[in-house]
């Protein structure tokens, strides 16, 4: 933990009778950053966020917000904050502008929800009600909602689940303006392909532990691998078929599909065709791609993140 | 990350107020249930309740050749029905009782009736007394008669008030209860959590937006039943009002404490009418509770509906004022602390 440390938890747990649904978690968010907690559903992800915005309280660890902790400084802290919940609906019979209106009567400073509406782009939905709204629209009037107190940290948990792609990519715009702002951001997602996007770092969880850590880029590094392999043969081969192979890092079964970790495309994929040909096997279908956060996740669980 | 800056609001409670006004004028079935309703319930048992000149009394004659001139005679009366039967008809129609007396000609007049029905008694002599005028008879004296309807008295009167409590008891609890409960579904409770908003800007914020339809529903049902059916306030304005709004206070607590742990529509709607069914049946909305065994009477009374009742025609119908509605003031009082403490106790945002 350094001086720019502005999220902090060590030995986050938080149990419920049937699941420990934060087991040991620790983590450091460094001020300026965007930081992400990925894992399927179910890992722990909105236990975690809940418990650093200080709407759920652990049974044990310690939480740190801007040096400050949540049973002392509660009202500093959500001046401070803004938080986006997973999910929520706003009052459907409110107009956009008069639920901004609200949310900003709440805080000692911050901009002018006209002002806001339009960094976000709104405007134009300025006076319609919050009902009418489609999904993308309603999750920036969210955000929005949580920017209004002009916060050190924003919080999102689960900011684009069920968004349509260009609902998506708008929401990562207004996060990276936020960012260039100064802002410092603490996210969770279940989509790879956001975190590698967003985030500065991001910390892997499942089961309510982390088991991984780092930039985006070192994590897919500790796959040791930069290509996937995924392909199906009749009949399927063995695990032994594949150790020959050059660069070969790991190789995972899924039904009749393997998916292999290795180093170079053009160094492997024939050698991969000869092992089939040499087994008397008939490949059915092949594709290779970048290795991602995805393919870390499965390599570290056993699991896709879709599945669970 | 900036200086302290002019607010671009009003303060957060009257901000609060402001959109729980906005969300309630902006559903339609809201505003039917607590402005509509109660004057439509208002007009349909006005009218169908409402004070007739007295009917006149059926009475049947038996036809005969003094049937024509007696019947003559008993129409002077202004308390009879005459209609001349065939003997056997008339005794059917006497002992259906749709006939209160039966005059048969003998030469003189024989009276059937059945003399245990006050009706018939009010029959006999009404009858006798047109028939010996008729005959001939001086009255030794004429008295003057005054007609007399005292307001404050008739049914409309009574119901009037029993409508306005059971108004704000069911407005009162829904509106609460409804609002918080849905708040909750939503998740709009935490996420408000989530803001430097004070809880108490929240729960002041449900009260105060209540208290403004709370005045409006009750000037609507006051001002239509004074138009329509000459219903008045006739004790103090000051009274009435102090009645209303802690009747108000009562209900709103009543409804929180119910809205504080429940978690879907259904749990609240349930617990709404567990504890109002009671009261509308026992608590003197449409009929009094007088008839109620003495021994439950002291709880009848502590309910909130009843203290309502009992202190609005109090000073509707009786004329009394503030001191003399003291214990119902109290029982208001004590109602709306006891619930409002427990609600916020055991409240929860999620």
């Amino acid at each position: 933990m350094t001086n720019n440390t502005v999220v902090s938890c060590r030995d986050l747990r938080k149990h419920y009778p049937d699941v420990k649904a934060v087991d040991g978690i620790d983590l450091d968010v460094q001020a300026g950053e965007c930081f992400g907690l990925l894992g399927p559903n179910g890992a722990g992800k909105t236990t975690t966020i809940e418990i650093l915005e200080g709407l759920n309280v652990p049974d044990g660890g310690e939480v740190r917000i801007l040096g400050l902790n949540w049973r002392d400084n509660e009202r500093e802290l959500r001046e401070r904050i803004g938080v986006s919940l997973q999910e929520t609906q706003l009052a459907e019979k409110l107009t956009v502008y008069e639920t901004l209106r609200l949310f900003r009567s709440f805080y000692r400073n911050g901009p002018d929800p006209d002002d806001l509406l339009q960094r976000l782009s709104l405007d134009e939905k300025r006076n319609a009600r919050v009902g009418k709204l489609s999904g993308g629209q309603k999750q920036r009037l969210a955000v929005a909602c949580a920017l209004v107190g002009e916060p050190d940290i924003l919080f999102l948990d689960e900011p684009t689940t069920g968004l349509d792609p260009q609902s998506r990519l708008q929401l990562w715009e207004v996060v990276a303006g936020y960012r260039a702002r100064g802002g410092t951001v603490l996210l969770t997602t279940h989509y790879m392909e956001e975190a590698e996007r967003l985030c500065d770092r991001v910390a892997i969880i499942d089961h309510g532990k982390r088991i991984a850590l780092g930039t985006p880029r070192e994590l897919i590094a500790k796959l040791e691998a930069t290509n996937i392999i995924e392909f199906e043969s009749v009949p399927a081969l063995d695990e032994s078929a594949f150790q020959s192979i050059e660069g070969f890092h790991g190789a995972l079964r899924r039904g009749t599909r393997w998916q292999l970790r290795v180093d170079s495309l053009a160094v492997a994929v024939p050698q991969l065709l000869s092992a089939i040909e040499t087994r008397e096997a008939r490949l059915e279908t092949l594709t290779t791609h970048a290795a991602t956060l995805e393919d870390l996740f499965v390599a570290l669980t056993g699991r896709e993140l879709r599945d669970v | 990350m900036s200086e302290p800056q002019k607010r671009p609001t009003h303060p957060p409670l009257v901000e609060l107020t402001i959109v729980r006004l906005k969300e309630f004028l902006r559903e339609p079935d809201a505003v039917f249930w607590v402005f509509v309703f109660p004057l439509l319930l208002t007009v349909a048992l006005g009218f169908a309740f409402r004070e007739k000149a007295p009917d006149r009394i059926p009475v049947g004659i038996v036809d005969g050749p003094h049937a024509k001139q007696q019947l003559d005679a008993l129409k002077k009366s202004p308390a009879l029905g005459p209609r001349i039967y065939s003997e056997r008809e008339g005794r059917e129609e006497l002992r259906r009782g749709r006939i209160s007396l039966l005059v048969a000609a003998n030469p003189s007049p024989v009276y059937s009736f059945d003399a245990t029905r006050p009706e018939a008694r009010t029959a006999k002599v009404e009858v006798d007394d047109a028939l010996q005028t008729a005959a001939g008879r001086r009255d030794v004296f004429r008295a003057k008669e005054t007609q007399v309807t005292e307001q404050g008295a008739r049914y409309i009167d009574f119901l009037v008030p029993g409508l306005i409590g059971m108004n704000l008891m069911g407005t009162g609890m829904w509106s609460i209860g409804y609002t918080v409960v849905n708040a909750r579904l939503r998740k709009l409770l935490k996420r408000m959590l989530a803001t430097p908003m004070r809880k108490t800007h929240f729960f002041a914020a449900q009260f105060f937006s209540r208290l403004v339809f709370l005045v409006l529903e009750v000037a609507l049902v006051t001002l239509f039943a004074w138009l329509v059916f000459d219903v008045s306030i006739r004790g103090s304005a000051l009274a009435f009002m102090t009645t209303c709004l802690l009747g108000g206070a009562a209900f709103g607590g009543l409804g929180l404490l119910l809205a504080s742990r429940a978690k879907t529509l259904e749990a609240i709607s349930g617990l709404m009418n567990v504890v109002m069914m009671p009261m509308w049946v026992c608590s003197g909305v449409f009929f009094t509770y007088e008839r109620f065994p003495d021994a439950v009477k002291p709880v009848i009374r502590a309910l909130p509906l009843t203290a309502l009742n009992d202190a609005l025609r109090a000073v509707m119908n009786d004329g009394y004022g503030l001191m003399q509605i003291g214990p119902q003031l109290l029982y208001l009082a004590v109602w709306t602390i006891v619930t409002a403490a427990i609600a916020l106790k055991i409240f929860r945002w999620s």
